[in-house]
Formats: structure tokens, C-alpha cells, sequence
């Protein structure tokens, strides 16, 4: 402190004033640097994910398909390709490259604030236990024809839902004093739903219905169609864009809740908000391609490390990183055994644990 | 600067009445010790204070406005709170930490403007962390944290700080820089303390605190009597000037047995006492004699 006298005439004094500056320039840039660089990887990654496959078709004819599909034909650089490889970059890849983009974001930056809301950073999207939910969902779809002929992933997202809710009655409205009271309510109804959806497999499930729900609870966004998409793609948009609007709370959620309500946060409303957007976006990337894990726990980390903990810059850097690194495990999941196909979850899985010892280790030092 | 008083503050957790009927004042500029053992209600009432809960009854008042008519970012520019031992959950900067004190004055998608900078410098510099300021705030020592704690509450631009014993983890140099700081400052202050001498030194008005209520009030030279101090603390003290510098000094002797005895006797008392025997031990806080509890399950009301 300034007060004694001995430490204004300290040498280190004087150099400090000049130095000011400097850092917080260096990190600006560096910030605007990563931003560019996330962006152009992210359409980098959309172009190249679309050509990757057993058809020859090169990179500028996917640019020139995209564009001629969303009415800018006129600026298309190539000739419009034939129609079956049209339609296979347009209805197949290009829409499937598009969900891959979304899910990887509402996860990432679902993980990015359950882990600033419960000071906890092994937190996950499913924390609060709506991939139970959703799993609950298409089960009672599948198997027990609930809702008539509504889809699974239509089943899937209100049954995500509904979890969401019955953790809200049990947390009274979002009123809680504890970060920890909200994880562990979580874990309860994740188990609970978790149970229930054991319970309809074992009652009504055979062989082919168990399969094809574990294939789809591992996670795949072999389904992805138009139709799906656009709406997952909308939710998720909707939730990743007013989740920003909470990063100057998830930054004051640092040292807790009652920090943050001393530096003027309602930090009932952004917790209730937060609670309920992530919930949402989760819902909605679960239902369209079932229950991806680790790319919500790893990439808020790893964007962490690169970008620094302010959620200014964190949630949209992980929103571009979690769409990048899903649109390439994608990629590699139905290239690289073609014609068979991996489960995406599979997948970030086998990255995910060895990248999560490492994050461990480094927590550590 | 700003006034805060309280009157008639009570709140309670599960029929367990923590703070009863609290009045007090903080008067523009001053410091104000909260002084009083463990469990005596001086966290409690500092969070009465920064409006982080909700009084059962009485109210709390920023200059003439109550506390439910300021709306919590409108407070946050004008009050800090300094909490004990808080811990943060991922890496974080001291600079980074520093300018959270900044939040009540950003927009949501406003950068720092060269004011929120300037601030930030000064409260660093203010507290000496100015060469740690990119440093992760796990890698600082139990006191640096305390320090970045206060730059951050500085950068508020405050009218007002409460601090939760903020000398905690300080070593002697740091206890001394962080009192002086904070009454050179412009700042009315309450500051929950433990050390009695501190407390002597830098409070100009301190409030006496046991089992939530008031027992006591006013300059440490009137309040802090060998009397309160052993039916408070039960600790027997010498209460006498410093030779050198004139100052009150406060050495403790030895804790006594009786008063020991009175505390636990009336805390295991506190939920079934009366509300008039209650009182009337506050109003004659020196008058009450440690043995008089002894063997009772109720006090004995004072003469």
C-alpha cells in the first residue's frame, strides 16, 4: 500500500507506471487476433467437413452450392454441379456439417456457464440432468408410443424439458443459497430419470429398439435433415445469443453469489435465466443428435487457457471452438470407417479422456 | 462519503433470533469497528448491511433512502463489500479481479473505457499490487488476496465499504498499511474486527456486539472497559495508555472461568430468553457481573 512511505521510493515504483498499458493492449489484440482466427476456422471448417467423402467434389463447388442455395448464385465461382452431388452437398452433408456447428456450440457454452453458475469445474451441460431427461423422452416415444406420432427428438426435447422443470420445483424456483444444493439436485434428477428410462427398456424394449436407442444416446448426427435442423438451429442461435447477455454476472460469479449481488448482479434472476437458457439449448442439441458428452466439460477449459476467464470473450470463443471441434469429430466419425459410421459421442469420448487428464494435471500445477 | 444507520434490525434463521433490535449508525467518513466474539452476529449484520439478506424486521439506511428502495447496481456504486476468505473457482488475474469492481458501472457489452483503466490502476496501486497485477490470483499469499479483495472494492469508486475482519491472514506490516489506508480514505467504513488494540487505534466509534445484540456503542476509549470486555470476551484485560504514543492499549490477562461458564450458560439460553431480559442486558452491557449467570437458566435481570 501506497500509505508507507519506503514502498513509493521502492525502485520497482516508476518502471510500473510505463507498464500499464502495455498488457492490457497486448491482450486486446491478441483477443481480436483469436476472434479472427475462431471465425475463419469455423467457415473453413463448415466448407471442408461438406466436400469430405466418397464423391470427388472440390471445395469451391460446396462454396458455390451453398451459395446458389441461399440466392446468391450470381457470385458463385463455379458452375452448378450436377444434381445428385447438389443434392448431396445441400440435403446431406451441408445441413448435417450446419448441426454438427450448432450442437458443438450449445454445449460448449452450456458447460462454459454451468461451470461459472456452480463454481464447479467438472460441471457439464448434463449436470442438471436434462440428457436424462431427453433419454427418458425418446424412450417413451420409441418404445412406448407416447405423444402418438410425434418425432423422437420432439419426444426427446420435452422430456428434457420436463427434467429441467422438476429440478426447478425441487430448487424451489431457482431460490437456493448453495452452488452445491443445484449440482446435487441435478444429480438427482439425472438419476432418477435415468432409473425411469432403465425401467421402460427393461419392461418394453427387444433387442432392436435397446440398439437403436443406446446408438442414439451415444450420440450421431447421422439424422440430420433440413427440416430438424433449421429448428435446432434457431433454438440454439436463440439460447447461445441471450446467454451473452449474462456475461458480465457470469464474470461477477467468480467469488460467489453474494460477490457477485454486492457488485450488483440479481444474481437470482441471472441464475434462474442461466439455468433455464442452458437448459434449453441442451434440451435442443440432445434431441437432435442424443447425448454427446465431454465436449461441454473440455472446450470451456481449453478456451479458458487460450483466452482467459472473462465472459466477454469466453462464451463467444467457445461457442466458434465447441462448432468447430464437433464439426471435425463429425467428420472423422463418418469418414474414417466409411461406409460404417462411429458415434460422434464415441468419438469425443476417446479424445475427450486423455484431453481431460491433461486439463486435470493442469488444475493441479 | 454516505451514513448508513440501522434501526431496530432483527433476523433470524430457523427460530434462531441472530441479530435483535440493532441500531447503530455510521456517520460520513468514519470507521466504524463491529467488534464482539465468534458467533456474535458481525457477519450477519454486514450482510444486513450490504442488502445480501433480507431483515425480518427494522430497516437499513443509505443517507435518508432505505436500503428496499435502492436497486442493487445503484448500491453497488456507492457500497463495497470486502467478504472473509473467499475463494475463486477457476484462474483468474489480480487485475482481472481488480476490475469486477467495475461491473456496476459497465453496460453488458461495454470494453473498460480509460476511466474504468485509470481506476483500476489506482485501487492496484493503492494496495500495492500494482507489480502483481498479471499474476493468477491462487498464486498470492492469504494476504495479497485480502489486498486484491480491497483494490477491487476500491475500483467501486465507493461512498461506503463493509469488511468482514479484513485483517485476517495479514501479517503485522499489512494489518497496519490496510487500517491506515482505509481511514485516509473518503470512505465511511465498517469493519468487523477481532483485535481490540486495532480496533482502539484506528476505529473513531466502535458497536460491541454479543449474541446479536448492542451491548455497547461509542468512542473505544469509552466502550472498551476492562467490565465489558470480561463479560463480552470473559477475558480479564488491563486496559491503560501506551507510554510512548498516549494510545489505548488493551492487554489481555487470562481468560476467566466464570465468564466462560456465563457464555456457554447463556448461549444454551439464548433462544428461551425473554425479550425484555434480553434488553435490559443491553442497556447496562458494563453493569452485568459475569457470576450472576452462573447456575441459572435465566439471566438475572439487572439492577
Amino acid at each position: 500500500m501506497t500509505t508507507s512511505p519506503h514502498k513509493t521510493a521502492a525502485p520497482t515504483g516508476t518502471a510500473l507506471t510505463g507498464r500499464e498499458t502495455v498488457p492490457v493492449r497486448r491482450r486486446r489484440t491478441s483477443t481480436a487476433v483469436l476472434f479472427v482466427l475462431a471465425g475463419a476456422g469455423l467457415l473453413m471448417s463448415v466448407v471442408t467437413a461438406s466436400l469430405l467423402g466418397s464423391a470427388d467434389i472440390r471445395p469451391l463447388d460446396v462454396v458455390s452450392t451453398i451459395l446458389r442455395h441461399i440466392g446468391l448464385g450470381s457470385v458463385a465461382p463455379t458452375p452448378p454441379l450436377p444434381g445428385l452431388l447438389d443434392a448431396l452437398v445441400w440435403e446431406s452433408r451441408f445441413p448435417r456439417v450446419l448441426l454438427a456447428a450448432a450442437v458443438g456450440m450449445a454445449l460448449a457454452v452450456s458447460g462454459t456457464v454451468l461451470q461459472a453458475v456452480t463454481r464447479n469445474p467438472l460441471a457439464d451441460p448434463y449436470l442438471l440432468g436434462v440428457s436424462s431427461g431427453a433419454s427418458t423422452g425418446a424412450v417413451a416415444v420409441l418404445l412406448l408410443g407416447l405423444g402418438g406420432s410425434i418425432s423422437l427428438s420432439s419426444g426427446a426435447f420435452a422430456g428434457g424439458l420436463l427434467s429441467f422443470g422438476l429440478l426447478l420445483l425441487l430448487l424451489g424456483g431457482g431460490r437456493v443459497s448453495s452452488p452445491s444444493r443445484v449440482v446435487l439436485t441435478g444429480v438427482l434428477v439425472s438419476q432418477f430419470f435415468a432409473a425411469v428410462t432403465s425401467v421402460v427398456l427393461m419392461v418394453s424394449g427387444d433387442a432392436n429398439s435397446t440398439r437403436g436407442f443406446t446408438y442414439w444416446l451415444l450420440g450421431t448426427l447421422g439424422g440430420a435433415r433440413w427440416e430438424g435442423v433449421t429448428v435446432t438451429v434457431v433454438i440454439i442461435l436463440t439460447g447461445v445469443i441471450a446467454i451473452h447477455f449474462f456475461a458480465p454476472a457470469l464474470d461477477a460469479f467468480t467469488f460467489g453469489w453474494d460477490s457477485a449481488a454486492a457488485l450488483g448482479i440479481n444474481v437470482t434472476a441471472a441464475r434462474v435465466w442461466l439455468m433455464v437458457l442452458t437448459s434449453v439449448t441442451t434440451a435442443a442439441a440432445v434431441a437432435a443428435s442424443g447425448a454427446i458428452g465431454f465436449i461441454g466439460l473440455l472446450v470451456p477449459h481449453a478456451v479458458r487457457i487460450l483466452a482467459g476467464p472473462t465472459h466477454r470473450t469466453l462464451l463467444p470463443l467457445s461457442a466458434i471452438s465447441g462448432a468447430i471441434f464437433l464439426i471435425w469429430v463429425d467428420a472423422f466419425a463418418r469418414t474414417a470407417f466409411s461406409p460404417h459410421e462411429l458415434p460422434a459421442g464415441v468419438i469425443t469420448a476417446l479424445l475427450g479422456a486423455p484431453a481431460f487428464a491433461l486439463i486435470l494435471k493442469r488444475l493441479e500445477s | 462519503m454516505g451514513t448508513i444507520t440501522t434501526t431496530r434490525l432483527s433476523w433470524s434463521v430457523k427460530g434462531h433470533r441472530l441479530l435483535d433490535g440493532i441500531d447503530m449508525a455510521a456517520h460520513d467518513g468514519r470507521t466504524v469497528g463491529l467488534l464482539g466474539p465468534n458467533g456474535s452476529g458481525k457477519s450477519t449484520l454486514l450482510r444486513l448491511l450490504a442488502g445480501l439478506r433480507r431483515p425480518d424486521t427494522g430497516t437499513v439506511r443509505y443517507d435518508d433512502t432505505p436500503l428496499n428502495d435502492l436497486h442493487r447496481r445503484v448500491l453497488a456504486r456507492r457500497l463495497a463489500v470486502v467478504e472473509q476468505d473467499v475463494s475463486a473457482h477457476h484462474h483468474v488475474t489480480v487485475r482481472q479481479v481488480v476490475e469486477l469492481g467495475r461491473t456496476p458501472f459497465r453496460g453488458r457489452f461495454d470494453a473498460l473505457t480509460g476511466h474504468d483503466r485509470r481506476t483500476v490502476d489506482a485501487a492496484l496501486e493503492r494496495t500495492d499490487l500494482t507489480d502483481k497485477q498479471h499474476h493468477s490470483w491462487h498464486t498470492l499469499s492469504g494476504g495479497e488476496r485480502q489486498r486484491t479483495q480491497l483494490a477491487r472494492a476500491l475500483a467501486q469508486e465507493p461512498r461506503e465499504i463493509l469488511l468482514d475482519e479484513p485483517t485476517n491472514h495479514l501479517d503485522i506490516r499489512h494489518q497496519l498499511e490496510l487500517l491506515e489506508l482505509l481511514t485516509s480514505l473518503d470512505v465511511t467504513c465498517v469493519v468487523a474486527l477481532h483485535d481490540l488494540n486495532l480496533a482502539a487505534r484506528y476505529c473513531d466509534h466502535v458497536v460491541v456486539l454479543d449474541h446479536g445484540q448492542v451491548v455497547a456503542a461509542g468512542t473505544p476509549e469509552t466502550v472498551l472497559t476492562p467490565d465489558l470486555i470480561r463479560s463480552v470476551y470473559g477475558v480479564d484485560v488491563l486496559v491503560d495508555r501506551e507510554p510512548a504514543t498516549g494510545a489505548l492499549r488493551v492487554t489481555y490477562l487470562t481468560a476467566t472461568a466464570t465468564a466462560t461458564a456465563t457464555a456457554t450458560a447463556a448461549r444454551t439460553t439464548t433462544a428461551a430468553r425473554t425479550p425484555n431480559g434480553a434488553a435490559g442486558r443491553a442497556t447496562t452491557p458494563t453493569g452485568v457481573r459475569p457470576e450472576a449467570d452462573i447456575g441459572t437458566t435465566t439471566p438475572t435481570p439487572p439492577p
